[in-house]
């Protein structure tokens, strides 16, 4: 649940904040001399980058995950990584530990914002002193970061959903949605490009039902078994809500339709383990966290030794993953969402 | 279902056409259940002819009745416990920590937790509107807040998966009996004791006379505030042990666990017939009462009515209720009165 709803900070930036980004970290550069690796300027040196992590909170697996990420990309670069952070993740905690960072003169820090305004004073003062500033997750507001690693598109999300179930399915056939309330923003809009996709691409895929089990777990159950008695002929339900699914698996793994009803949409490794092991699930979509912090740590490195500025259109190597582009709004997109599935889940923990 | 309740014990008029009175409202809800169980199964014979519908049919509402026997014994000595959802939020959570933090760790003993700490938060209720003399309604609400804030403090984001818990006890929770769920047998099991409790032991009546008129009970010497407050903790332990088969039966705990129940607890008493100012009412009519509540929730989707209009049918049934209540008070008070006039 908490997952998705980050998601909304990373739209919507106005197109003003790239360019402040830009003019911002042409001075930062500039004047930046409490850290070796930038002086070279451009070489993509990357050997003594020093960079912290600060995640919403500790102790939080999903953060774990994304940690692991980074320090994977650090020490594939060579640099030094440290993960700090507040053991609650409340506005305000991060504050301290950004002061601390921007003290220590770290080159980069990468951020999972607890609220998009408390910590912007603190990320300028730290900005002011050089350090360069990549959120990812959940973003600030655009002007107090150079760069933001967002996980994933609304159109991204609701693609591989639509893949996922036409091909559970067989392509052809009745779906329905299960989803999060009547009126959540995310939800419906995935929903929206769900349907626009489904009638251009699927003519024998029959939508009956969006439900609404409003997040909670017994409504999604309830509704899941509602569906399940009302449209016999149903072959998959997609939920794109990670509480919404879990309540769905766990009806499904205890009903006649165990195996027969395709069920797939967002959810996390630990809540669906259980059901893509015994075969009630076979396949399900979220962001990978460890890819997510392993792209930020690359797009921090190259801020810092000045390969990129965070400009639209500079691109930069980020080791496995690939080349990255910078997009509009200062916003790097790490791509499709993850597919999870029996082969794979087992690598995650989160 | 009825039966127990309404067999009349005591051979004279007054008694008899009590037990009448209790028959009616009873019966009354019992037959809307069959009615409804009647026009979703006409629509869609899945509602009660598979077996995952008739599996459902049971299983459902039983974790409300569990906590509805619990409210209606608040109800009763005119009292109210709004904390009963924030109560079972609670254990469902402490139910999923037992087993991440103790591995291996036997389900009774998660049970006897769970029993525990629903009576302590019951007593602490009990204990402040006992002592405090501050309205049960304030009381509870205010703890309603507290307990889903402590709650919300202890889980953050994070949630009881179900992998988390062992299969042994999940299986709980899904498991049947004869063809009879599990948690059925054991929500049926609770709403007897209570039932034979309230009906046939002299504390158990006393919960009656003390909702009736609280100062007269007190006057009489009877403890009013022992029972007051072991009601509450019988209310909490209930809430505790639905906390308990929550976490068996969905697998999935997050800090929202049990929103909102303490309205549709009270919602199925009323329904049940349990009058809301005390005194009034049988476990058996706020368990039929949970039943017709979740059995019209699950058959309107069939029938294929919009499910934004369910709350709206709830709402009627809740009124209706009342009013029915009230009329048959009106009803009993004219006839008390006539038998008295008709005696000398």
């Amino acid at each position: 649940m908490f997952t998705l709803k980050r998601k909304r900070f990373g739209v919507g930036l106005a197109a003003v904040a790239a360019t402040a980004a830009l003019v911002l970290t042409g001075c930062a550069s500039d004047g930046d001399t409490s850290d070796g690796g930038s002086s070279d300027g451009g070489s993509g040196d990357t050997s003594d980058v020093s960079i912290t992590m600060l995640p919403k909170n500790l102790g939080n697996p999903y953060f774990d995950t994304s940690t692991g990420g980074a320090e994977e990309a650090v020490s594939e670069m060579g640099g030094t990584f440290e993960e700090v952070g507040p053991s609650e993740a409340s506005p305000t905690s991060q504050v301290q530990y950004i002061q601390t960072a921007a003290q220590q003169g770290v080159g980069g820090l990468i951020v999972s914002a607890n609220d998009p305004e408390a910590i912007c004073d603190a990320l300028d003062e730290a900005r002011s002193v050089g350090v360069k500033v990549v959120t990812f997750d959940s973003d600030t507001n655009p002007e107090c970061r150079d760069l933001f690693i967002n996980q994933a598109t609304a159109e991204g999300i609701a693609q591989v959903q639509v893949d996922l179930i036409t091909e559970q399915i067989g392509d052809e056939g009745q779906i329905a949605i299960l989803s999060a309330s009547a009126n959540a923003t995310n939800q419906n809009a995935w929903i929206e490009m769900m349907e626009a996709e489904l009638e251009a691409n699927h003519p024998d895929v029959e939508l009956v039902e969006v439900a609404y089990g409003d997040d909670d777990d017994q409504t999604s159950f309830d509704k899941t078994a509602a569906l399940l008695q009302t449209y016999p002929e149903l072959k998959g339900i997609v939920s794109p809500t990670t509480v919404g699914i879990a309540a769905a698996a766990r009806y499904l793994q205890t009903s006649e339709f165990q195996g027969e009803v395709s069920l797939t949409g967002l959810g996390t490794p630990n809540q669906m383990r259980e059901y893509v092991e015994d075969g009630t699930v076979t396949a399900f979509a979220l962001w990978n966290p460890a890819d997510l912090g392993y792209l930020a740590a690359y797009a921090t490195a190259a801020l810092v030794t000045g390969e990129i500025t965070g400009a639209e259109g500079d691109t930069f190597d980020a080791g496995t993953l690939g080349s990255y582009e910078v997009g509009a709004d200062a916003t790097v997109l790490l791509g499709d969402p993850y597919v999870f599935d029996a082969d794979n889940i087992g690598d995650f923990d989160f | 279902m009825t039966a127990v309740d309404t067999k009349p014990s005591a051979g004279n008029a007054f008694a008899r056409s009590i037990g009448h009175v209790l028959k009616a409202r009873e019966t009354g809800i019992a037959i809307a259940l069959i009615a409804v169980v009647i026009v979703a199964t006409v629509s869609n014979p899945n509602f009660l002819f598979s077996s995952d519908g008739f599996r459902d049919l049971l299983l459902t509402p039983s974790l409300l009745m569990v906590v509805a026997v619990g409210q209606a014994i608040v109800i009763i000595t005119r009292n109210v416990d709004l904390s009963v959802g924030s109560v079972l939020g609670l254990t469902a959570y402490l139910t999923g920590r037992l087993f991440i933090d103790i591995p291996g760790i036997p389900p009774i003993l998660v049970f006897v937790a769970g029993v525990g700490l629903g009576a302590l938060l019951g007593l602490i209720n009990g204990a402040l509107v006992a002592f405090a003399k501050v309205p049960a309604l304030v009381i509870t609400l205010g703890t309603l807040y507290i307990y889903r804030g402590i709650n919300v403090a202890w889980t953050g984001s994070d949630r009881i998966n179900a992998s988390d818990l062992p299969a042994s006890f999940r299986d709980l929770g899904t498991g049947e009996l004869l063809g009879i769920p599990l948690l059925t047998i054991f929500a049926v099991i609770v709403l007897v004791v209570a039932a034979w409790y309230l009906r046939n032991l002299r504390s158990g009546r006393e919960l009656y006379a003390i909702g009736s008129d609280p100062a007269a009970a007190h006057l009489y010497g009877l403890r009013v505030t022992r029972r007051v407050i072991a009601a509450f903790v019988v209310s909490g332990a209930l809430a505790g042990v639905a906390g308990v088969l929550y976490a068996a039966r969905y697998g999935t705990v997050s800090s929202s666990a049990g929103l909102g129940l303490e309205l549709q607890a009270i919602g199925a008493a009323v329904i049940g017939g349990v009058a809301i100012s005390g005194g009034v009412g049988t476990v058996w009519g706020a368990a039929i009462g949970a039943y017709l509540l979740l059995t019209i929730n699950r058959a309107l989707p069939i029938v294929g009515i919009q499910d934004f209009w369910q709350r709206a049918v709830v709402g009627v049934l809740i009124i209706g209720a009342i009013v029915l209540d009230r009329v048959l008070a009106v009803r009993q008070h004219r006839r008390l009165i006539e038998q008295r006039e008709e005696k000398p």
